[in-house]
């Protein structure tokens, strides 16, 4: 293990002083991760003093840390907190703008590290389905593109043999697991070890790099480097604090502050850390009870059962459901768990082309009308499984199309709303809410409460006659672990804000400003030359890469301009498409975005990311006097390649014109 | 005329086409490259226009067969009607008689559990369920470290731990256990149910050998499934019968190529609550060259004098041990499982081990709960002691004292395993569900005279699955769990309440009917 450094230490940190930088009166051992919160608050900080600890004390009872619309407006001009200074405990404020104290400024800053104050009010969305649900067009790369790809796969896997064939034989060392020795065989097989040791190694750096502190609008990460290719790590004992487009924190609870954090402190305070039990033996509390009852709600079913973690709710749910002679319909982009599970139960599995209706209809009518195989029995059940909004694809599931193939060939529908719930619809409910879809035509939703939430685990929600079976029959109910009471309280605190059952406004202000943000950097990166994956209201924005070098080169440039990515390349996603993802927070605001764009416009002129042709988005404004619904016969009229050119927009002509053209029909 | 007109046209396009194939560079070579060999073998320019042809219609086929030999060919009409014709089953089959009895009867706790716990009945009850072995549930210092670390990092990592999911917590937990064991490292998974279920096919591939104990959990079990790997099972805890297995697979084996092989088996039963001998397993593992996966799941915070586990216990060095594993949410009180071993088998699982890579991080309070409660396990050793001290208590009362049943559980087990005793279950020919009924029966005995116990669950049998069953079947049991949130006097006083519930049920009118027909 690489050395503990003090700086990665969560206890010193005391409750009191949330943001307290160490000094010559407090000689901490260890310096607060947290303190790194912002950079402003550093340039402020001041040695401490009593008066400021207890003045801290006094603000922290006094200030309702829930960030409601006006305070985030107005960031650094608090006036609820004009009496923070103890000097002017006694007198009324003269003025009416009195600067922050410096307490309340770092408190302020870490607050806004965690969940960026929203800028303008004109930057909120209500995200929802608007006329016919159309599959993105997707735009490619140039040929020479996809040869040059090729051609990088060839090399790397050429070089790796190369390297291969002399490491084994100078430095056996290294390959000890991959070899039979002792009479033991290999611990992994040599070939499937090849893609780890040769391709991802190289870009190693990019993946698992350790954080601190809260993954909100901002993450701290823990500088390293290395002096043997990735292989190992040593931490130089730095942080970096990075905007962070990488997280799935889409509704922005994740946060130390605030209403959720408060209540979960008091849930730890009286129910302690865990229930010690699994759901079936006696793991189960009111506190357990009524977050299903909260979720069953939220999502519009007639029950729920809530999970400890994302995974196992899918990797159990399907044996309770379908089993031998049993069809699961899956789409093949589908996450593993969903595989996991559908492996486990027992099902026969077929695969279907992403998001793509009519082969699940051919599908279906082949498998209803052809049986089981060999025996040509029909089915018991077909289970239909897709999900909610795809991690890799940006894409949504076209349910409107799947109800309609579902009323004819009479299946049961999964839908898995990892990324949806929360993320999407004008009540942050999901696709149903977003397409404005009965939620009673689903069968079965799952999701996690790991993204939108801040919180962990999973959730299914169905009838109540199925939930009932399946709590009977669930393994993780009846041997796993049960969620614990502060997981259980982030929940259901954080529901009730979405639905504004607490702190009202917050939840709508959250949802729409998630919306605002995916539209405006979706548009903007479009305009700006990128191809992006995705529908346009999909906080998950991947943008492709193509060659495999530019991968890491792409996360070193954004690291370099203090912006964390997430790069995913082959397996996870097909073999050319290598792409890099944002996902997008409601804690980011319009200045974190267009700071994401310059970055982007950059990086994309020195890597040569600007592929995009212009077929799927991003082109100029209408000329005068056509409007957008004239648009099509504009189209004709002018011949469509003439009209869609490859869209390079300027940084600035993007940031001037996004938060007006976000409204409309994106482009 | 016409059909002159049409010679001619013929013959123009002939000609168009010739001077258009002219113009594509490379057609004269390939036009002299034919012609010689026409002359020279006409045989061979035959087998290579087949050749061509045979290329073009490959390239245009679909790209693998859909379908096996028996599909059946049918019209459109044929299948709408089909389609018409075809009723699935409902998605899930009628909750059962004694399922409906189980969740209506599932105890609810109000507010924290603690050795004392109050239930939806508002009744305070003295609580035997949970795994609160040390309750630390209740202890103020772990709830102090929970909340600092609540405000430093918020609840959920909201990432995956190969997606900036991995904070320092992690890291340091991952260290910690890694040094309270002393291997080379340790990887920590979100979830302890699911940690064994995904180590085992990480490692364990199609071809490869695997010897289990035949009483291993479900967790166990349902890794063997995703592994796909030959499994053998072998008398539960019976070493005799593991070398024998052990023999017959190196005999089997010994024409084939070499796979890796393991033995996987659990350090204290979670369906007997025994202990295996490790020291003679390791050297059969050792003789055999099998690698050894311990699950350490209840025993890791439990036995050995600071609760390192097995290993501790019986003077074993946990670095013989290739994959051990064990979890955060049961004796430690906080959540997620892990697994230690060397940095290969480490690493290895960082990218490969579903759960660990498809699923979000441990929350950051739970990490630092677990390293937390580790820590106060290593330094203050004496909270074991008097654990050990309840369990003796409880087993007095229990054991030797009662008619009916016996506990399978070793001696430091603190989830005690109460089962019926072979001669009650002969001398009245009592059935598996009949066991559980009446075991169900003793636990809400137990609970109306005030003490929450549970009893050991089962896994219903899945749909689909033609009810022939050739697994081992699970043992009834009754549930006991110590705790040193209760004082000797208490514990006792419990296990007088337990011994008298189930003498009451089964020497009830109702409970000692001859083997009729599970009527609930």
């Amino acid at each position: 293990m690489p050395q503990r450094n003090p700086i990665r230490n969560p206890f010193t940190s005391s409750t009191n002083a949330p943001a307290a930088i160490p000094s010559g009166e407090q000689p901490l051992p260890r310096r607060p991760s947290t303190s790194k919160g912002n950079r402003l608050a550093q340039f402020f900080s001041s040695p401490k003093t009593k008066e400021q600890q207890s003045a801290q004390a006094a603000l922290r009872s006094q200030i309702n840390p829930s960030i409601s619309a006006p305070s985030l407006s107005l960031p650094t001009i608090s006036l609820s907190t004009a009496k923070a200074g103890e000097s002017n405990m006694d007198e009324p404020p003269t003025t009416l703008f009195q600067p922050p104290s410096v307490a309340e400024a770092r408190r302020q800053a870490k607050a806004d590290a965690q969940f960026g104050p929203l800028g303008n009010q004109s930057h909120r969305y209500v995200s929802k389905q608007e006329g016919e649900f159309e599959e993105p067009l997707m735009d490619e790369a140039p040929l020479y593109f996809l040869l040059t790809t090729y051609i990088s796969y060839l090399v790397l896997i050429a070089f790796g043999h190369i390297r291969d064939f002399f490491g084994k034989r100078f430095t056996p060392d290294n390959y000890r697991q991959l070899t039979a020795a002792n009479g033991y065989a290999a611990l992994n097989s040599d070939f499937d070890n090849f893609y780890v040791r040769r391709l991802k190694l190289r870009i190693d750096d990019c993946f698992a790099r350790p954080t601190t502190g809260v993954p909100g609008r901002y993450i701290t990460l823990l500088d390293r480097k290395t002096d043997d290719f990735n292989k190992n790590y040593q931490f130089t004992g730095t942080t970096t604090e990075t905007l962070n487009m990488s997280s799935y924190n889409y509704l922005g609870f994740a946060q130390s502050e605030g209403p959720c954090a408060d209540a979960v402190e008091e849930i730890v305070k009286k129910y302690g850390v865990s229930t010690a039990s699994p759901r079936a033996d006696i793991g189960t509390s009111d506190l357990t009870l009524e977050v299903e009852a909260q979720i069953a709600r939220f999502v519009g079913k007639p029950a729920a059962m809530v999970f400890s973690m994302g995974f196992a709710t899918n990797a159990t749910a399907f044996p309770g459901l379908v089993g031998k002679g049993s069809l699961i319909i899956s789409d093949e982009l589908n996450h593993a768990s969903i595989r996991v599970g559908a492996r486990l139960s027992g099902a026969m599995i077929n695969s279907f082309k992403h998001n793509d209706m009519d082969a699940l209809e051919k599908l279906l009518r082949e498998s209803i009308s052809q049986g089981q195989p060999r025996t040509h029995r029909p089915w018991k059940k077909i289970l239909v499984v897709v999900e909610g909004l795809y991690s890799m694809e940006g894409t949504m599931c076209n349910l409107p199309g799947l109800l309609k193939l579902k009323k004819r060939y009479k299946f049961s529908l999964f839908v898995d709303e990892a990324h949806s719930i929360g993320a999407l619809g004008p009540r942050g409910r999901g696709v149903c809410d977003y397409f404005n879809i009965d939620p009673a035509e689903i069968d079965i939703l799952m999701g996690t409460l790991t993204k939108s939430f801040g919180a962990n685990g999973g959730y299914v929600a169905a009838e109540k006659h199925i939930i009932d079976k399946l709590r009977a029959t669930n393994a993780a109910t009846i041997y796993g672990e049960s969620p614990t009471p502060p997981v259980l309280m982030q929940i259901l605190s954080s529901l009730k804000i979405i639905t504004g059952d607490l702190v009202p406004g917050q939840g709508e202000e959250r949802l729409q400003r998630i919306a605002f943000n995916s539209r405006y950097l979706r548009l903007g990166l479009k305009r700006l030359g990128y191809i992006v994956y995705g529908h346009d209201d999909s906080p998950i924005i991947p943008i492709m890469l193509y060659n495999p070098a530019k991968m890491p080169a792409f996360s070193h440039e954004m690291l370099r301009r203090k912006i964390s990515v997430v790069i995913v390349g082959y397996p996870a996603t097909p073999l050319v498409t290598s792409r890099a993802r944002f996902c997008v927070s409601a804690a980011h605001n319009k200045d974190d975005l267009d700071r994401l764009l310059a970055a982007c416009d950059e990086v994309g002129d020195v890597l040569q990311l600007k592929f995009s042709t212009g077929l799927a988005g991003g082109a100029d404004h209408l000329p005068d006097g056509v409007t957008p619904e004239m648009e099509k016969e504009w189209q004709k009229a002018n011949g469509v390649q003439a009209v869609a050119k490859a869209p390079r927009w300027s940084l600035r002509e993007v940031i001037a014109n996004g938060v007006e053209d976000v409204k409309y029909q994106l482009r | 005329m016409e059909f002159q007109e049409a010679q001619r046209f013929v013959q123009q396009s002939m000609h168009d086409i010739t001077s258009t194939f002219q113009k594509v560079p490379g057609s004269a070579m390939l036009i002299r490259y034919i012609q010689s060999s026409y002359q020279n073998d006409p045989v061979r320019s035959a087998i290579e226009l087949i050749l061509v042809i045979f290329f073009v219609r490959y390239l245009l086929a679909s790209s693998y067969a859909t379908h096996s030999g028996n599909f059946v060919t049918l019209t459109e009409s044929e299948i709408d009607d089909l389609v018409e014709e075809w009723t699935p089953e409902p998605l899930v089959a009628p909750t059962t008689a004694f399922e409906k009895a189980e969740s209506d009867n599932l105890p609810i706790i109000v507010g924290p559990t603690g050795p004392k716990s109050r239930l939806t009945n508002g009744r305070t009850v003295t609580n035997l369920a949970s795994y609160n072995f040390y309750n630390f549930v209740g202890n103020e210092q772990v709830k102090e470290k929970a909340i600092q670390t609540l405000r430093t990092y918020g609840v959920g990592p909201c990432g995956p731990p190969q997606f900036y999911g991995t904070q320092d917590v992690h890291m340091k937990t991952e260290a910690a256990i890694a040094s309270c064991l002393g291997t080379e490292g340790c990887i920590v998974y979100a979830h302890a149910f699911s940690t064994i279920s995904s180590v085992i096919p990480a490692f364990c591939k199609r071809g490869d050998i695997i010897v289990a104990d035949r009483a291993v959990n479900y967790s166990i079990r349902k890794g063997f499934q995703a592994a796909r790997s030959q499994v053998r099972y072998y008398e539960h805890n019976n070493l005799e019968d593991l070398e024998r297995v052990l023999q017959k697979v190196i005999k089997d084996q010994a024409k084939k190529p070499l796979t890796r092989r393991f033995i996987v088996t659990e350090a204290l039963s979670e369906t007997l609550g025994d202990c295996v001998d490790l020291p003679k397993l390791i050297e059969l593992k050792q003789r055999y060259k099998f690698r050894l996966m311990l699950d350490e799941t209840w025993s890791f915070g439990v036995l050995g004098r600071t609760g390192r586990g097995l290993t501790e216990a019986q003077n074993v060095d946990p670095t013989q041990v290739d994959m051990l594993i064990g979890s955060l949410a049961g004796p430690l009180c906080a959540g997620g499982g892990f697994c230690a071993g060397t940095t290969d088998v480490v690493d290895h699982q960082r990218i490969s081990a579903a759960s660990y890579t498809y699923s979000a991080a441990l929350p950051a309070m739970l990490a630092t709960t677990a390293c937390e409660t580790l820590n106060m396990l290593l330094t203050t050793p004496e909270i074991l002691v008097q654990c050990r001290e309840n369990i003796k208590a409880m087993r007095a009362q229990l054991d030797p004292r009662s008619d009916w049943v016996h506990c399978t559980s070793a001696i430091d087990n603190p989830v005690m395993l109460l089962t019926l005793k072979p001669d009650v279950v002969n001398s009245r020919r009592l059935s598996i569900e009949e066991q559980e009924r009446l075991l169900q029966e003793c636990v809400d005995e137990t609970l109306a005279n005030g003490v929450l116990i549970t009893r050991l669950k089962s896994m219903p049998t899945a749909p689909g699955s033609n009810g022939k069953d050739t697994e081992w079947k699970l043992k009834p049991a009754l549930k006991v769990c110590m705790t040193t949130g209760l004082s000797k006097k208490e514990i006792e006083k419990a296990g007088i309440t337990i011994r008298h519930a189930i003498t009451k049920v089964l020497t009830r009118k109702s409970s000692s009917k001859l083997a009729l027909p599970n009527v609930v």
